[in-house]
């Protein structure tokens, strides 16, 4: 949690964690001073409408509520969602919208998607929640054998597009083997499913409602830490932000940034920490949708800077920075005046106490840009 | 029950009732100085501001004692008629028409001849693999006709006769294991993989058992969306093993989802028989245990199948809740044509089941000897006419081109991306510079 639990009431906290005790206020407002990232608001629009100050995980509860509001079929399910969920995603939405809509299931990840799959093909919209990314693997088979691939098999008389899994990921602060992992690369290597993991409460919503509208089974990667530390101005409406484009936050010249989630941020401060310390000018873009990803936004920045870093937490080898290096070397080739830094987590399981010393934080990162410069 | 029963029932509620909800317990300290009355009320009232309703039973024992799994006591199989064709009770017989008993018997008469032939084709390697439903077509049979039409079905492979009592075309069977143009699916998947939007009929895959978690939430959402109607999963005792079965099962009964979960237990999963499968008393054993109705039948009594789907169906419908029927059969044939079962069953064994006990002999025993509404003249007629049709359809399959390689692309995603459209134009592009390589000759053009 990194410092946010500070904001949960006590009756939240009981649940953040499977088996977890309570953890005293006081140490989670040590760990506060130790995130490994700032969170910086987007700058407030009202290209959408009306906004209002939400924090990540309200924004999720904001495009839960549009969905169940506008479509009569949508159904939110997962282990302990009907109290409001162990992060509070789900809060106040089956008292709104019936028990029927919003409900507990079994503790079984393989039956929540499989379950959330066959409501899907029978013309629900569905949106499952696995409590915990590192949970996800039991129903592996149900997302990479079947979600995946039930337009493809059936000459699409039958799919599952109405399909979206929310999952929390992410680096957390203690979370350790099984609080803490990113899986998208074993769902990148999958043709059928789409892939978005975004960084920001706007982005969150309205990625959220565009996944929910796509008509492909999407799998919804949120970094848990920004849950509570990242507030911004949010629109209070429907509105949907594009699948598979990527976005330049900060424009350069030197050298691409390309990351995702929590890492976003990261890379900002990268960029800034660049310009200061290196005067060397970095382009940040958040990848946003893993699968199908924007390789043309990634290629134009590269094909312009000449350097790229790529950076995500997840471990390094078989990791998405490998897709994204590979293919931008191949499109690139005679542009790179570097090889292609990558900054991954190391090829180790999440640890607990080493967490500090295994992310690829921004000291790291910033290193990598150096020996793209020196190169 | 005495009033120090009640009390030990009511602590013992209130004990669970504190494990779940850890702010409720300092109200429920009161609770020793109420009246016998109340704390009896207490003890029938099981259910929390949240709709939650804790288990009841309480009952304590003081001897150690281990429930012992009464396998020797296993679950009876419902029968209407015996393998003559003769009804046992006459009260269980659902009398149908002459027209429907004929109905049934062609069908289950058809899938079997067009096995015959399809097995055929396959060892003269005409189609790539085939898997046949002989000994099983009064499963398949027996339960399509207890359902709706619109009632959708979820399978595993072998349940081919349930498309076939809908009015899946023997075109539709052949084209979609020939995987030519006509295949809905393109020829994308292997044969017997077949579904029906129209016959709301689910597209077949192959890995086991993961039909079961969804048509458990197909069940669900139909419920919601149109009353009335309800799911059927068809499934092995071998699959039913997988972790899936156990998902679905739990996820039915809690969720109340009318689904019939329909297990073909034909004592082997590819080589391996039920003694290495399960230890307890079948599939139907684990229904109870889940919460779940459950009923186990002969599966070679197209009749008693018929009748427990039947009722199941009714049951499903009207209190939305899961129903398991396990149907005792036989697996006669192979277990596809990649397999020999030779090599882990004694041929007497199988010789047995096909001579004493075969769904389709005692549905036309039944018919001859009971109802008199057919016989051996016109079984006759109708095999050589069925045989016909099946040879012409499968010629007709055969003849005709498998699709354009580009279709290799489409249906992963609803639309094609970019990356996508890239690789299915490098595709296309390499395989006309390499002709001479590629069969294209049978294809569409690319």
């Amino acid at each position: 949690m990194a410092g946010n639990l500070a904001k949960f009431s006590t009756g939240i906290l009981k649940g953040i964690f499977r088996n977890a005790t309570f953890k005293p206020v006081s140490s989670v407002l040590t760990q506060k001073r130790n995130a490994h990232f700032v969170f910086k608001p987007d700058q407030p629009s009202t290209k959408f409408g009306p906004t209002e100050k939400m924090s990540y995980l309200q924004s999720l509860t904001s495009a839960m509520d549009i969905s169940l509001r506008e479509d009569p079929t949508t159904l939110i399910f997962g282990e302990d969602v009907a109290f409001g969920g162990v992060f509070r995603c789900t809060k106040g939405l089956r008292d709104e919208y019936g028990s029927d809509r919003v409900f507990n299931t079994p503790l079984c990840e393989q039956g929540i998607v499989g379950f959330a799959i066959g409501a899907a093909v029978a013309g629900s919209n569905v949106i499952a929640e696995i409590q915990f990314a590192d949970y996800i693997f039991p129903a592996f088979d149900q997302i990479v054998n079947e979600a995946a691939k039930y337009r493809y098999r059936s000459g699409g008389l039958f799919e599952c597009g109405k399909l979206t899994i929310r999952a929390p990921c992410g680096a957390v602060g203690h979370g350790g083997l099984y609080h803490s992992q990113t899986p998208e690369s074993y769902f990148a290597h999958t043709p059928g499913l789409k892939v978005v993991i975004p960084r920001s409460p706007i982005q969150a919503k309205g990625l959220l409602l565009s996944c929910v509208q796509d008509e492909n089974p999407c799998i919804f990667l949120e970094p848990k830490i920004l849950y509570r530390a990242a507030e911004e101005e949010v629109p209070t409406g429907n509105y949907t932000l594009p699948l598979s484009q990527a976005e330049i936050l900060v424009e350069g010249k030197d050298v691409t940034l390309v990351g995702y989630g929590t890492q976003i941020h990261v890379l900002k401060e990268v960029a800034e920490l660049a310009q200061t310390q290196l005067g060397v000018s970095c382009e940040v873009i958040d990848l946003v949708t893993i699968l199908p990803w924007d390789r043309e936004t990634v290629c134009n920045s590269v094909a312009k800077t000449g350097r790229l870093v790529v950076s995500h937490e997840s471990p390094h080898t078989g990791g998405f920075a490998g897709e994204i290096a590979s293919t931008v070397q191949k499109e690139c080739f005679l542009n790179l005046e570097a090889p292609v830094e990558r900054v991954c987590g190391y090829d180790t399981p999440f640890p607990h106490i080493m967490e500090p010393f295994y992310i690829p934080d921004k000291w790291r990162c910033l290193s990598a840009v150096q020996r793209v410069i020196d190169y | 029950m005495d009033l120090r029963g009640s009390i030990e029932m009511y602590l013992n509620k209130v004990f669970r009732c504190a494990l779940h909800q850890r702010s409720r317990t300092l109200a429920s300290l009161n609770f020793q100085g109420k009246r016998a009355s109340q704390i009896r009320h207490s003890t029938t009232s099981t259910v929390d501001a949240d709709g939650v309703s804790f288990e009841p039973n309480r009952n304590f024992v003081t001897k150690l004692e281990f429930l012992e799994p009464k396998i020797e006591d296993a679950i009876p199989i419902y029968r209407v008629f015996d393998n003559a064709g003769k009804v046992i009770d006459p009260s269980q017989d659902p009398q149908f028409s002459d027209d429907t008993l004929i109905r049934m018997y062609h069908a289950m008469k058809t899938l079997n001849i067009m096995d015959q032939v399809m097995y055929d084709a396959q060892r003269q390697g005409r189609v790539s693999f085939y898997m046949t439903n002989y000994g099983e077509e009064g499963c398949h049979i027996g339960s399509a006709a207890a359902l709706d039409d619109q009632d959708l079905v979820f399978g595993q492979y072998r349940e081919a006769g349930v498309l076939m009592w809908r009015g899946f075309k023997l075109e539709e069977f052949m084209d979609q294991c020939y995987a030519n143009l006509n295949d809905p699916a393109a020829g994308k998947q292997m044969p017997v993989h077949y579904g029906s939007r129209k016959l709301n009929f689910v597209t077949i895959s192959s890995p086991l058992a993961t039909q079961m978690p969804q048509a458990s939430g197909a069940a669900y959402a139909l419920k919601r969306t149109h009353p009335g109607l309800c799911v059927i999963c068809y499934f092995g005792e071998g699959a039913a093993s997988e972790g899936d079965a156990h998902a679905a099962f739990n996820f039915a009964a809690t969720l109340n989802a009318p689904c019939l979960f329909f297990c073909r237990n034909n004592g082997y999963a590819i080589s391996t028989p039920v003694g290495d499968q399960y230890k307890g008393d079948g599939i139907a054993a684990r229904g109870p245990g889940y919460g779940m109705l459950t009923i186990r039948v002969d599966g070679n009594d197209t009749l008693a199948v018929y009748n427990a789907t039947s009722k199941a169906r009714q049951i499903a419908v009207a209190e939305n809740r899961p129903v398991l029927i396990e149907a005792m059969t036989y697996r006669v044939g192979h277990h596809s044509t990649s397999d020999d079962s030779s090599a882990y069953r004694s041929v007497d064994e199988v010789d047995y089941w096909s001579r004493t006990d075969d769904p389709i002999a005692r549905f036309f025993r039944y018919m001859v000897n009971e109802r008199k509404c057919w016989s051996e003249v016109q079984d006759k007629a109708f095999t050589k006419d069925s045989r016909k049709k099946i040879m012409t359809a499968f010629k007709n399959a055969e003849k005709r081109n498998k699709p354009s390689p580009s279709l290799m692309f489409t249906d992963v995603y609803k639309e094609i991306p970019p990356h996508l459209q890239q690789q299915q134009k490098e595709m296309i592009d390499h395989v006309r510079a390499h002709k001479d390589h590629y069969p294209l000759d049978r294809h569409e053009p690319i």
